[in-house]
């Protein structure tokens, strides 16, 4: 069934839109004619010009923040797939695994940060390790749920053509994975950027974090607020890279099942 | 848990025997068996002389369903059979390419499965099972998934690809009339654990159509086949 261009591009980018800007509108309003402080509640105009104002210094603090969650999301990818075979290939594996794993999830990692930074110190690493233990946790859940996937007929079929347990990883199991990965990877991108800043929070002096932080204790809310709309973006940023990996390396996935 | 039990059977070469009884007679463990997919606890299975104790690369397999890949293309998925035999697909092509026409799937190479109905998944499937040209064919339900329509259909297209290209093949089915309609012996099984209660032979003529239901010879055979299965033994609930 076909819904004409019109009515399409209605649902899917005119009313976002409108809506998006009737709020802003309705902000501006509300901040101006009831003349509510900045520090309080600054208007998205104030936020907008603070943002522009602190826009140099604000590259140095986004390319911290960047890099923290990068790497907490690439350490994830790097330690959760690898553990997601093993759990899916080896039974004695899942069962020492998988309770550690659950343990490690259920401990509240705005706690461990703290500890985390009393450990490894005052620079990126431990934003870094704070960003991978609140992402590698769908990493690995994912993944082995899209591993073990596979319909045991396909290992039947593989198994009738003598194919080794490797080619069949290779040829089989892994593209099977694939989208439950990727599934597996959105959620960890933005926990990735969640822990970054929470890594900030507790002891850092640089990155968006941080700024939020600082601005806040000196009553500069309108500069914590562009800091949180920078990280939105780049939270959405990253998002948005993660789904073009996916429709790249997933082209049989039907675009119109993907919203 | 046994599953077959006393299951003796020799099947000639070429010949099309199909197994017909209800869930739970161990239909498709003796094709896994066939295949050498699962070891005997007791007995043996042979295959021209040789006793089978492992897979072995001159048997096609097609399940209920039809297991593709969805990451590759009908032709991909077709060739499937051969990379994962360790073959080069190079010489293969001319073979495809005659396969896919001979199951109507020509025109339809560079779909991916989720564009194809069902019917014409499970012929890729089939395609895929025939291309390395195996000489035993072992199908589990082929057709089980699909609806009544296709699936009459495509009994008769895998009798005309049978017609074309000798093979021997075990077809485990739950239908009756499909069992009969396709075979030259039906194996007829009852359950827990499974045993063999009849072989029959179809001494109809071939090529059979639709039409041969209304044979008498045909409905007789189905009596035959029913009360085999139905009028068995006091475990029944």
């Amino acid at each position: 069934m076909t819904i004409p261009f019109a009515r399409r591009a209605l649902g899917d980018y005119v009313i976002p839109a409108a809506t998006l800007i009737g709020v802003l509108v309705l902000w501006e309003a509300v901040a101006r004619g009831f003349r509510i402080p900045n520090f309080i509640m600054p208007a998205p105009s104030a936020i907008l010009a603070e943002g522009w104002e602190w826009r140099y210094r604000f590259i140095g603090h986004t390319a911290v923040t960047l890099y923290e969650t990068l790497g907490g999301f690439a350490l994830s990818i790097a330690v959760g797939v690898p553990l997601a075979i093993l759990i899916v290939y080896s039974p004695a594996m899942k069962s020492a695994v998988y309770p550690l794993i659950v343990l490690a999830q259920s401990v509240p990692k705005i706690a461990v940060a703290p500890v985390l930074l009393l450990i490894l110190g005052y620079g990126a690493i431990p934003k870094v390790v704070v960003a991978f233990l609140v992402a590698f946790f769908p990493v690995v859940i994912d993944t082995a749920t899209g591993l073990a996937a596979t319909p045991p007929e396909l290992i039947d079929l593989s198994r009738s053509y003598r194919a080794s347990a490797f080619k069949t990883f290779v040829k089989v199991r892994l593209p099977m994975a694939l989208p439950f990965f990727f599934a597996g990877a959105k959620v960890a991108i933005t926990l990735s950027v969640i822990g970054a800043v929470v890594g900030e929070f507790v002891g850092s002096d640089k990155g968006l974090g941080y700024v939020i932080l600082s601005a806040t204790s000196y009553w500069k809310t309108e500069l914590a607020f562009s800091a949180m709309l920078l990280l939105s973006l780049m939270a959405i940023v990253l998002f948005g890279a993660v789904s073009l990996a996916e429709r790249v390396l997933c082209p049989w996935l039907a675009p119109d099942t993907q919203e | 848990m046994q599953a077959v039990e006393d299951v003796s059977v020799s099947i000639r070469e070429n010949e099309f025997v199909t197994f017909v009884g209800p869930s739970g007679c161990g239909k498709s463990t003796l094709l896994k068996l066939v295949a050498g997919l699962v070891p005997p606890t007791r007995g043996s299975v042979h295959v021209r002389d040789q006793i089978v104790r492992e897979p072995f690369p001159d048997v096609g397999f097609v399940f209920q369903q039809p297991v593709l890949l969805p990451w590759r293309t009908v032709w991909d998925n077709v060739i499937f059979s051969i990379e994962m035999l360790g073959r080069k697909p190079g010489p293969y092509r001319g073979a495809a390419a005659d396969l896919l026409t001979l199951t109507g799937l020509q025109g339809f190479e560079t779909k991916y499965p989720r564009e194809l109905s069902g019917g014409m998944q499970q012929r890729v499937a089939i395609c895929r099972a025939l291309l390395p040209d195996p000489s035993l064919l072992l199908m589990d339900e082929p057709f089980g998934a699909l609806d009544a329509m296709t699936r009459e259909e495509m009994s008769l297209e895998l009798l005309r690809i049978w017609e074309e290209r000798r093979k021997t093949i075990l077809f485990v089915t739950h239908s009756i009339p499909e069992a009969i309609l396709l075979a030259d012996r039906v194996v007829v099984m009852t359950p827990r654990p499974g045993r063999i209660a009849r072989i029959l032979h179809v001494d109809l003529p071939r090529p059979r159509t639709m039409d041969l239901e209304f044979d008498s010879r045909f409905k007789a055979l189905s009596d035959d086949v029913r009360s085999l299965i139905f009028a068995r033994g006091p475990e029944r609930r």
